[in-house]
């Protein structure tokens, strides 16, 4: 025990002085982040815990986490406790004072701009509620904007020395960003008043940006997967209703969402609800491929049979 | 769409006056993690068992300490756990975990955890003090409602008396480096089974672990495991094999206890979304030494000598969750024990050999094993229901198998924070 504990203590003062960089590090709860990240720090070394096949709802707190956020500067997630099965124990085992709560380098995003759907009492018999409100903020461009500021403001207090470089990136972004909103919502004007359901409530952000109203999610209540009775009310409900189409993310059961489009005549659509390498590693290339998907269905529901 | 644009640069700037104006603090937000401050929950875990062998539980070469007895025969409540945790401040946080189970009319009550840890040490370090599980192996730290299986795997029962906690410090350092190495050393008062009697003027035990961990492709991670205890002054009370009646007997161990563990977890979702599909694979090994001197006495019966005793133990368990909220698992423990006495007094026993049976350290040749399955169904994080079927061989010699059913559920309610890989 005592020469393996000699040894492994070699092995790291060997490592120590190699893995030590000057490099910014950032760990992004989301892939979203740490687009965002790589928008306004693109020197920075950035970590993404997860992927858009996976629930950020439900994360292994696994070694490889705890080792990453031990060495970050900033942590940057949705947050209204979208993480809260997850990050809380990464945070108590990693050691780390400069991501905690209270400092500078943890931000919230969600928690910055004004969310959807937040709940004065929950209980747990509605299923896995947020009460603090929606957190997938990211899917509006505008409050993407507003956490964009937020962590430039953030990087200012962190890494001082690029100061200039992070506000220059910022203005950059923010420039990009509005010229492609317009665009986007220019493509995406047919989408307006449209009825969509949903497998989560992952989209309501995207939906009150573009204008589209959700009629009901598939699941009964959040977390909770429906049973073949609770499809077959939720088919007699939207029966005949004019409707989009069904949107899910990929780590959600497709089989529910895409039953359910069948019995009703409409597109099922898996829709990342992060970016990836697949869909687009950046945010920009990610909301093309959102709209893309969307408005394909509406023209193909357009077009004469 | 112009318009659009001018919203949005107006909003922006809005925003940031208002973080300006706020200042930081306000600006920061903080997770909520929790409605209620400290965080609270229950945990309730009842069932059902039904036991082939009715003779009472013993393993045989393992004296058991602590609270290593199987559940009881027929429905009962098993355990209440009360948990209470927040941030004390910007630099500690507490959690206290409360046991409390029946025993005939009485309630007993138990601080299984107590204690603080800091979140603002620099350089990866953290400090934790109060009572506390050890990182002694792997499934020692997490509470028994978080366990894959009903029970405990036989290792942690005829070893550690089910699960290792005291009162004391401890110390971590997480590496600055892109593979997960963690170091830590752990000294209390070596008043818990293996250790005992709280040597040392209540300093009596120490813990050194090291983990290293990492990923394996997009849905694999893994976690290797080794941890050692040391207790140099132990004084230990133990059950003996009892002949039927109820074990009255004073039976004691006197000496010094090593314990090495070695644990390798594996852990797979297809590409990670583990809300699916995942499966978890867990096996440890240990390995305990007792050296010093026994006593025992029941009765006009006694006799006392020295004691070497070595004995190890390892399991093997696969849990698989095949559709969601659905999991089934298999389990193998094996337990062997080489262990020696001298016999230097005795008295109404007619041999060495009859003292060695009753003080419970003769194995009588049995290599304690069993296999396990587990099927449990959870309707959320909060609920589950789990029906486990075992066959046992860990009787003394002639004594036959025991085959167990055992019906378990535990409901959590309220804020259930999260649990560790």
């Amino acid at each position: 025990m005592l020469r393996l504990a000699k040894l492994t203590m070699t092995t790291l003062l060997l490592l120590v002085p190699f893995s030590a960089s000057a490099a910014l590090k950032v760990f992004a709860c989301e892939p979203e982040w740490a687009a965002l990240a790589q928008e306004l720090a693109p020197q920075a070394s950035i970590y993404s815990a997860t992927t858009s096949h996976q629930d950020p709802h439900y994360i292994e707190p696994r070694p490889s986490l705890v080792a990453q956020l031990r060495s970050a500067d900033l942590l940057i997630c949705s947050g209204s406790e979208l993480e809260i099965g997850w990050l809380p124990v990464l945070m108590r085992q990693a050691g780390n004072p400069r991501i905690q709560a209270d400092q500078a380098g943890y931000l919230m995003a969600s928690e910055h701009v004004l969310r959807l759907e937040q709940h004065d009492k929950v209980d747990r018999s509605m299923g896995d509620v947020h009460a603090a409100g929606n957190p997938h903020v990211h899917l509006d461009p505008h409050r993407l904007l507003q956490v964009a500021e937020v962590l430039r403001d953030r990087l200012l207090v962190i890494d001082q020395a690029n100061a200039e470089a992070y506000r220059l990136n910022y203005l950059d972004f923010a420039g990009r960003w509005a010229i492609a909103i317009e665009g986007w919502q220019q493509r995406a004007a047919s989408l307006k008043g449209a009825n969509y359901v949903s497998y989560h409530k992952n989209f309501s952000y995207l939906a009150e940006w573009l204008g589209m109203a959700r009629l009901a999610t598939v699941e009964p209540k959040p977390g909770i997967p429906p049973s073949a009775k609770q499809l077959q009310q939720l088919y007699q409900q939207l029966a005949g209703k004019p409707l989009l189409a069904v949107l899910h993310t990929p780590p959600q059961s497709a089989k529910h969402s895409e039953r359910l489009a069948d019995r009703l005549g409409v597109s099922a659509v898996n829709l990342p609800l992060s970016p990836d390498d697949e869909n687009g590693a950046d945010l920009f290339a990610f909301f093309e491929l959102m709209l893309t998907a969307l408005t394909d269905v509406k023209r193909a529901q357009m077009e004469p049979q | 769409m112009k318009n659009q644009f001018g919203w949005s640069a107006v909003m922006a700037a809005t925003s940031l006056l208002l973080v300006s104006q706020q200042g930081s603090a306000q600006a920061r937000g903080s997770i909520t993690q929790n409605s209620f401050n400290p965080a609270v929950s229950v945990i309730f875990d009842a069932g059902f068992a039904s036991y082939s062998n009715k003779k009472a539980y013993e393993i045989a070469g393992f004296p058991l300490a602590g609270e290593a007895g199987v559940a009881e025969q027929g429905f009962a409540l098993n355990e209440v756990e009360l948990i209470a945790s927040a941030d004390i401040d910007d630099k500690f946080y507490g959690e206290l975990t409360v046991g409390m189970h029946q025993d005939g009319d009485e309630t007993e009550t138990e601080i299984e955890e107590a204690y603080f840890q800091t979140t603002a040490l620099p350089h990866g370090l953290t400090l934790k003090g109060g009572k506390f599980f050890s990182e002694l192996g792997y499934l020692n730290v997490h509470h028994k409602h978080a366990w894959d299986f009903a029970d405990a795997p036989l290792l942690y029962r005829a070893l550690l008396g089910r699960q290792y906690g005291d009162a004391g410090l401890q110390a971590r350092w997480v590496a600055p480096t892109a593979l997960f190495i963690e170091l830590g050393a752990e000294w209390t008062r070596g008043d818990a089974f293996p250790a005992g009697g709280s040597g040392k003027d209540g300093r009596g035990a120490g813990v050194l672990f090291a983990h290293l961990g990492g990923d394996v492709g997009q849905g694999g991670s893994w976690q290797l495991g080794f941890s050692h205890l040391q207790a140099d002054e132990v004084t230990a009370e133990l059950g003996g094999h009892s002949h039927g009646a109820a074990n009255t007997a004073d039976n004691e161990f006197v000496g010094e206890t090593r314990l090495s563990a070695v644990d390798l977890i594996y852990k797979w979702a297809p590409k990670g979304n583990s809300k699916a599909r995942h499966l978890k694979l867990q096996a440890e090994y240990f390995r305990r030494e007792m050296d010093g001197r026994f006593s025992y006495v029941e009765g006009a019966n006694s006799g006392d000598g020295s004691l070497l005793a070595k004995q190890d133990g390892w399991y093997l368990q696969a849990v698989y969750q095949f559709v969601p909220r659905w999991r089934v698992g298999l389990r193998y423990d094996h337990l062997g024990s080489e262990n020696r006495q001298v016999v230097s007094n005795r008295a109404g026993f007619a041999d060495d050999d009859e003292l060695f049976e009753a003080t419970g350290w003769a194995d009588e040749g049995v290599e304690p094993e069993r296999s396990t399955v587990m099927l449990d169904y959870s309707n959320s994080e909060f609920s589950r229901l789990r029906l486990q079927y075992s066959t046992e061989d860990s009787r003394h010699a002639g004594e036959g198998r025991d085959n167990q059913v055992l019906l378990q559920y535990v409901y959590s309610l309220g804020a259930h924070g999260a649990h560790r890989f």
